[in-house]
C-alpha cells in the first residue's frame, strides 16, 4: 500500500527546489528590472546646489546675498507618539492647517510612508531657530536646508529681478538639460540676465541611502561625484546711496530715473517708480505676493526706465541740430524766424541762432532745420527727395542709440521708434508721402518713441561729445574685474565731435538762463540740461529732463521722467539736479527743492 | 547498549555537515543583513544580531551534546508527557506572554524570551511518531486517524490563539507524514483541490463565473457518463458542495480574515496592487533578490537588505541577503543544501527499524520542507507573506534550538537504530 510513497515525497522535494531555482533564474539573471529598481532604491543622486553669486554695489556695499531657509520633511513611518497640540504650538500653525497639510501630503502622487515628504516649506532662519531645539520631540520630522535670496535694501527691485522655481516652459526649452524641476532660476532683471554667471555649477554626489533616506556613505567611494562650483559674484555699477536717494525722491510718483557715468557707460542709478520690496518675492509667500504685486494697478513690476516708451519731445531737437550740422545744411550761426504759421511755438523769442533755438526750444526753427535735411533737392520728386533725406536723417539719429534697444544687461528693454521710409510706406499704405506729411518729427513729436534709458544714454553721448558705451549695471563679473566684453566698446555717433560744443553750450544756457534756471542750476558746478514736456492729453504732460555735469569732464549723465507731472522744468529738473548734487557732493544744499519734490505738487500754480 | 563515548562513530556525519554548513551560512548572512558600513562593526559584536546568533549557535552545541548523552528511549517514553507540558505552555502564552511584532508568542524568562511554539514542533513530532508507532495502530482505522488529527489540531488551535498563523500552518506538514504512513491520498487531493478553489475564488472577480463553470462541468459529466440516478445525484451533490465552498471562501475572505491577512493573500495574486503599502514586503524582497544577478554583489556589498528596504531582513526575509549578495549561484547552493538535507533525512528515516523512529524522521523532513517552501516561496513572490523562519538561517534562538533539537533527536535515534527490534 505504501509502495512508492517515499519516492513521491522525494520527487516533490526535488521538484519544489527546481521550481524555486527556475523562478530565481528568471528574476535574478533574465530580468534586469530588479537591478535598476535596487539602484533607484539605494542610490541617491544628490545634487549639491552651489551658492548663487553675490551682488554688491560700486562701493562694495552688499546688495544681494544668500540666506539659509529650511524645509520640514516627514517620514510618516517614523512618526511616533505624535502630539498634535504641541506640534501646532511649536510650528505655530492652526489645527485645521495641520490637518490640511497631512491631507495634501498624502494626496501627492509621489507620496510614500517610508520616504521623506515635504511637510512645511521655507521656514525662515528665525522660525528655524525656534523649532530647532524642539524638533526631537517629533520623531519622523526632519529639517532640510537650502538657500534663498536676501536683500540688504528695498531699493533696486526691478533691476535686480528675482529668483524663483523654474517654469514648465523653461524646463522644456532647456536644451542643455541644466535645470531640473524644482530648481531656482533668475526670473527677471540682473538675476535673469546674469543667470549663467550667478548660478555656478551644480555638483552631483551619489550616495547610498537606507530605506529612511538616511545616507550610508558614498557610492563607489565617490568615483562618479562632481564638486559644485559657486556662482560668480557681481559688482554692480550702481551707487546704492544714490539709488536709494532716487527711490526716495520718486516715492509716490510714476516714472523713472536713469543715471549713467558717461566715461564708462556704467549705470549709477536706475529707478522705476513705483517699486516693490524685493524681499516679498522670496521665501514662502512668493506666490501670493507675486499675485499681489503683478495685479497692482500701478504696475510695480513694469520696469519703466527700460520699458516705458514716450515721445521724445523738445529734447529731441538737440539730436536734430547735431544731424543738421553734420549734414552741413545749417551752421551754428544759422538763424530762422519763429514763424508760428509753420508750427505752433511759445512766445519770448524770435530769429534765434542754433544755440538760442535749442535753449528756447523754438519749434519753427527746427521745422526749418528738418526741412533742409529732408529736402535737399537731390531728386526732382518731392516724395523721392524726402525719402532720401529721411534715410540720411535715420542714419544720424540711430547712431545716438535711438530706435533700437541699446543692449543693456537687463531683459525686456524696449526699442522705442524712429520712423524710417519703410515705416511711413506701411503707415501710408504705400501711398506717397513727403515732408509736409511727417514734419512733426522735427520737434520730437509725431511717430518718434524713446525709452528713458535711451535719453540718459543721449545725455551721456553729449557729455562725451559724440560717443557712448552701452549702459550696463554690472561693472565686474567674477574675478575678471571686467564687465561683459560688449560693454567696453565705444560707440561713435555719425556726428563730428566739434559740433557737440554747440549742444553743450545750449544745454548750459538752458540751466543757467533758460527753463532750467530755477530748479536745475547748481551753485558749485556747471550743469548742462534740457527740459522736455511730453504731451499726454487729456492728462497732464509728462515732465522730462536730461542733464550731465560737470560741463567739462562730466561725471554723471541723467534722464528723469515723471509721468503726469506737467512741465519738465519742475518735477524732472528738480529731481535730476538733486541726483547730480547727491552724486557729486553726497547731499543737497537745496533742502527746499528736495521738500518740493517730496511734496509732489508739481501742477500747482507756483513759481 | 553502547557507551556514550562510542556514539560519534555511529552519528550520521553527512547530516551534521549539512547542518553545520546551513548554520554557518545563516550566521554570515545575518551579519550581512544588518551590516552598517559606517559603524565599524564586527561579526562578533554581541550587541548585533550576528553576535547573539553566535551565542545561540554555541548554546545549540550544548543542546546537541545533551541530546546525544541522554538515553535514546527517553524521547519515546516521555513523548506524551512533553506533549502535555507544551500544550499547557502554549495555553499559557496568550495569558502571560509578551507581545513581539504583533504576535503574542513569547514567554519571558529574565531578559530572554522563548517561543514555546518553536519547541511544539519537535514535541508534536515525537507524540505523532509515538502514536503511529504504538501497538495496534492502523492508519486505515478512522479512530486512529481522528486521534492523529487531534494531536496536530490542538497545537494548531492553541498557536492560532497567539495569532501566529504561520507557525500554526507548519503543523499541517504532518499530513505528508500520515500519507507516507499509509493514509489515503484522498485527503491530500481534497486539500490541494480546496486550495485551488480557494485561489480561484480570489482570482475570479465574480463568483457567478465559477458557479457557471461548475454547472457546465456537471452537465458535461452527466452527459458523457451513464445516466443512472445514483451517479447523477452524487455528481450534483458534489457540484453543490463545491459551489458552497466557493461561497464560504468568499465569505471567509471578506468577513473572517483580518484586513492584513486578506491583503497578504490579495498581494500574492496581484503584487503590483499597492507596491508601497501591502505589496512593499514582496516587492522589496524581489528587488533585493533580483538585483543579485548571477554571481551576486558580493559579501556585505548588498544595498537592499542592509539598508532596511527589505523588512525583517535577518529573520523571515534572510533569503534576500543570500539572493542579493551571492546571486543565483548562492541561491542554488542554499537550495541544494536544503534539498540534500531533506533527502538525507528521508534516507535516514527509511533505514529505521521502528515505526516510531521512521515516522519521526518523516516528521523532521516534512517540517523542514514546509518551512523551506513557504519561506523561500514567500521571498520570491510565489506564496503569500507568512512569517515563518528559514530553518538554521533565520536569526533567533528559539527557532535555531527548535530545529537543532528536531534534527538531532533523529540523529540520536539513527545512531542507535541497530539496538531496536523491528516492529514494522
Amino acid at each position: 500500500m505504501n509502495e512508492g510513497r517515499r519516492e513521491i515525497l522525494q520527487l516533490v522535494f526535488v521538484l519544489v527546489g527546481v521550481i524555486f531555482l527556475i523562478k530565481l533564474f528568471f528574476i535574478q539573471v533574465l530580468d534586469n528590472k530588479y537591478a535598476e529598481l535596487a539602484d533607484s532604491n539605494a542610490i541617491l543622486r544628490q545634487v549639491e546646489y552651489p551658492f548663487r553669486g553675490l551682488i554688491s554695489d560700486r562701493n562694495g556695499k552688499l546688495i544681494v546675498y544668500n540666506t539659509p531657509e529650511y524645509d520640514v520633511t516627514v517620514i510618516l513611518k517614523d512618526v511616533k507618539n505624535f502630539d498634535s497640540t504641541r506640534f501646532c504650538e511649536v510650528f505655530q500653525i492652526s489645527r485645521e492647517e495641520l490637518r490640511k497639510r497631512f491631507k495634501e501630503m498624502k494626496a501627492r502622487k509621489e507620496f510614500s510612508v517610508v520616504k521623506p515628504t515635504l511637510f512645511i516649506d521655507q521656514l525662515s532662519n528665525e522660525d528655524f531657530a525656534k523649532v530647532q531645539d524642539r524638533l526631537d520631540e517629533f520623531p519622523g520630522f526632519y529639517i532640510e536646508a537650502r538657500t534663498t535670496r536676501a536683500y540688504t535694501t528695498k531699493a533696486l527691485a526691478n533691476a535686480l529681478g528675482y529668483v524663483s522655481e523654474i517654469s514648465k516652459d523653461k524646463l522644456t526649452n532647456d536644451k542643455d538639460k541644466i535645470y531640473r524641476q524644482g530648481d531656482y532660476i533668475g526670473q527677471s532683471g540682473i538675476e535673469s540676465f546674469y543667470e549663467e554667471q550667478l548660478r555656478g555649477k551644480r555638483g552631483v554626489r551619489f550616495k547610498l541611502r537606507n530605506v529612511k533616506g538616511v545616507e550610508k556613505g558614498s557610492f563607489k567611494n565617490g568615483a562618479y561625484d562632481t564638486l559644485s562650483i559657486p556662482g560668480q559674484d557681481l559688482i554692480a555699477s550702481i551707487d546704492l546711496d544714490l539709488q536709494q536717494y532716487g527711490e526716495m525722491l520718486m516715492r509716490g510718483k510714476s516714472g523713472s530715473i536713469a543715471a549713467i557715468e558717461p566715461s564708462t557707460g556704467e549705470v549709477l542709478a536706475l529707478v522705476s517708480g513705483p517699486s516693490y520690496d524685493p524681499t516679498l518675492l522670496t521665501g514662502k509667500n512668493y506666490s501670493s505676493n507675486f499675485m499681489l504685486i503683478s495685479n497692482d494697478s500701478m504696475k510695480p513690476l513694469f520696469n519703466r526706465p527700460l520699458m516705458a516708451q514716450y515721445r521724445p519731445g523738445s529734447i529731441f531737437k538737440i539730436a536734430q541740430a547735431m544731424s543738421a550740422l553734420q549734414e552741413g545744411v545749417i551752421t551754428p550761426e544759422t538763424r530762422f524766424r519763429c514763424d508760428k504759421s509753420l508750427i505752433g511755438c511759445h512766445a519770448g523769442h524770435d530769429n534765434q541762432d542754433l544755440r538760442g533755438a535749442i535753449a528756447n526750444s523754438c519749434n519753427p526753427y527746427f521745422f526749418n532745420v528738418l526741412r533742409k535735411m529732408l529736402n535737399k533737392n537731390v531728386s526732382s520728386s518731392p516724395f523721392e527727395d524726402t525719402r532720401i533725406g529721411l534715410k540720411e536723417w535715420n542714419k544720424h539719429i540711430h547712431s545716438f542709440g535711438f530706435g533700437k534697444n541699446l543692449g543693456i544687461d537687463l531683459p525686456n528693454e524696449k526699442d522705442g521708434l524712429i520712423p524710417t521710409p519703410e515705416y511711413y510706406d506701411r503707415a501710408y499704405n504705400n501711398r506717397p508721402w513727403k515732408f509736409s506729411n511727417i514734419y512733426s518729427i522735427a520737434i520730437g513729436e509725431g511717430e518718434n518713441l524713446v525709452v528713458p534709458i535711451q535719453m540718459a544714454n543721449f545725455a551721456a553721448t553729449i557729455a562725451n561729445r559724440g560717443y557712448y558705451y552701452i549702459p550696463h549695471l554690472i561693472k565686474s563679473v567674477g574675478k575678471d574685474n571686467k564687465p561683459l566684453p560688449q560693454y567696453t566698446e565705444r560707440h561713435y555717433t555719425t556726428i563730428d565731435s566739434a559740433y557737440f560744443r554747440v549742444a553743450v553750450d545750449a544745454m548750459q544756457q538752458v540751466v543757467d538762463f533758460g527753463t532750467g534756471q530755477y530748479r536745475a542750476h547748481l551753485a558749485d558746478v556747471v550743469v548742462c540740461g534740457k527740459t522736455g514736456t511730453v504731451q499726454n492729453d487729456p492728462l497732464p504732460a509728462h515732465s522730462v529732463f536730461i542733464a550731465f555735469a560737470p560741463r567739462d569732464n562730466p561725471k554723471i549723465a541723467i534722464a528723469v521722467y515723471v509721468e503726469d507731472a506737467g512741465q519738465g522744468a519742475r518735477a524732472a529738473a528738480s529731481i535730476a539736479s538733486l541726483m547730480i548734487e547727491k552724486y557729486l557732493y553726497g547731499k543737497t544744499k537745496r533742502q527746499f527743492i528736495e521738500d518740493y519734490v517730496l511734496a509732489g505738487k508739481f501742477l500747482d500754480k507756483v513759481q | 547498549m553502547r557507551r556514550d563515548d562510542d556514539i560519534s562513530g555511529s552519528l550520521d556525519w553527512t547530516t551534521i555537515f549539512l547542518f553545520m554548513a546551513l548554520v554557518v551560512l545563516g550566521w554570515l548572512n545575518i551579519f550581512a543583513a544588518i551590516y552598517d558600513e559606517t559603524a565599524n562593526q564586527t561579526i562578533w559584536d554581541l550587541s548585533l544580531s550576528s553576535g547573539r546568533q553566535l551565542m545561540f549557535i554555541a548554546a545549540s552545541a550544548v543542546i546537541v551534546l545533551a541530546i546525544i548523552i541522554i538515553d535514546m528511549r527517553f524521547y519515546e517514553t516521555f513523548a506524551y508527557v512533553f506533549y502535555g507540558l507544551i500544550l499547557i505552555a502554549l495555553f499559557m502564552v496568550p495569558l502571560i506572554g509578551k507581545e513581539v511584532g504583533g504576535n503574542k508568542a513569547w514567554i519571558g524568562i529574565g531578559s530572554f524570551g522563548v517561543q514555546p511554539s518553536e519547541f511544539a514542533k519537535f514535541i508534536t513530532a515525537l507524540a505523532v511518531a509515538k502514536y503511529i508507532g504504538s501497538v495496534g495502530f492502523r492508519m486505515d482505522n478512522l479512530r486512529n486517524q481522528a486521534v492523529l488529527f487531534a494531536l496536530i489540531g490542538v497545537p494548531i488551535i492553541l498557536i492560532q490563539l497567539q495569532k501566529d498563523t504561520g507557525t500554526a500552518l507548519v503543523f499541517t506538514s504532518f499530513i505528508l507524514v500520515f500519507y507516507r504512513e499509509g493514509m489515503s491520498p484522498f485527503i491530500l487531493i481534497v486539500g490541494i483541490c480546496a486550495a485551488t478553489i480557494f485561489i480561484l475564488t480570489l482570482l475570479v472577480p465574480n463568483q457567478l463565473y465559477l458557479h457557471g463553470t461548475i454547472f457546465a462541468v456537471l452537465l458535461f459529466l452527466i452527459y458523457i457518463g451513464k445516466k443512472k440516478f445514483k451517479r447523477i445525484a452524487v455528481l450534483a451533490i458534489g457540484a453543490l458542495l463545491i459551489s458552497g465552498v466557493i461561497e464560504s471562501v468568499d465569505y471567509a475572505v471578506n468577513n473572517v480574515l483580518k484586513k492584513h491577512q486578506r491583503d497578504r493573500v490579495m498581494v500574492l495574486i496581484n503584487p503590483d496592487i499597492d507596491p508601497l503599502g501591502v505589496g512593499w514586503n514582496v516587492t522589496q524582497s524581489k528587488i533585493a533578490i533580483g538585483s543579485g544577478g548571477f554571481f551576486g554583489k558580493g559579501f556585505l556589498k548588498g544595498t537592499q537588505t542592509k539598508f532596511d528596504f527589505v523588512p525583517k531582513q535577518s529573520t523571515d526575509f534572510i533569503f534576500c541577503t543570500i539572493g542579493e549578495e551571492f546571486g543565483w549561484i548562492g541561491s542554488l547552493i542554499v537550495v541544494a543544501l536544503f534539498i540534500a538535507l531533506m533527502l538525507r533525512v528521508i534516507y535516514l528515516a527509511e533505514r529505521q527499524k521502528s515505526r516510531f523512529a521512521r515516522s519521526y524522521g518523516y516528521s523532521v523532513a516534512c517540517i523542514l520542507f514546509f518551512h523551506f517552501v513557504i519561506n523561500i516561496g514567500m521571498t520570491i513572490g510565489l506564496f503569500p507573506v507568512i512569517g515563518i523562519p528559514l530553518p538554521f538561517f533565520s536569526y533567533g534562538g528559539s527557532s535555531l534550538w527548535g530545529f537543532t533539537i528536531l534534527l538531532f533527536i533523529l540523529l540520536k535515534l539513527d545512531a542507535h537504530r541497530g539496538e531496536v527490534l523491528q516492529r514494522i
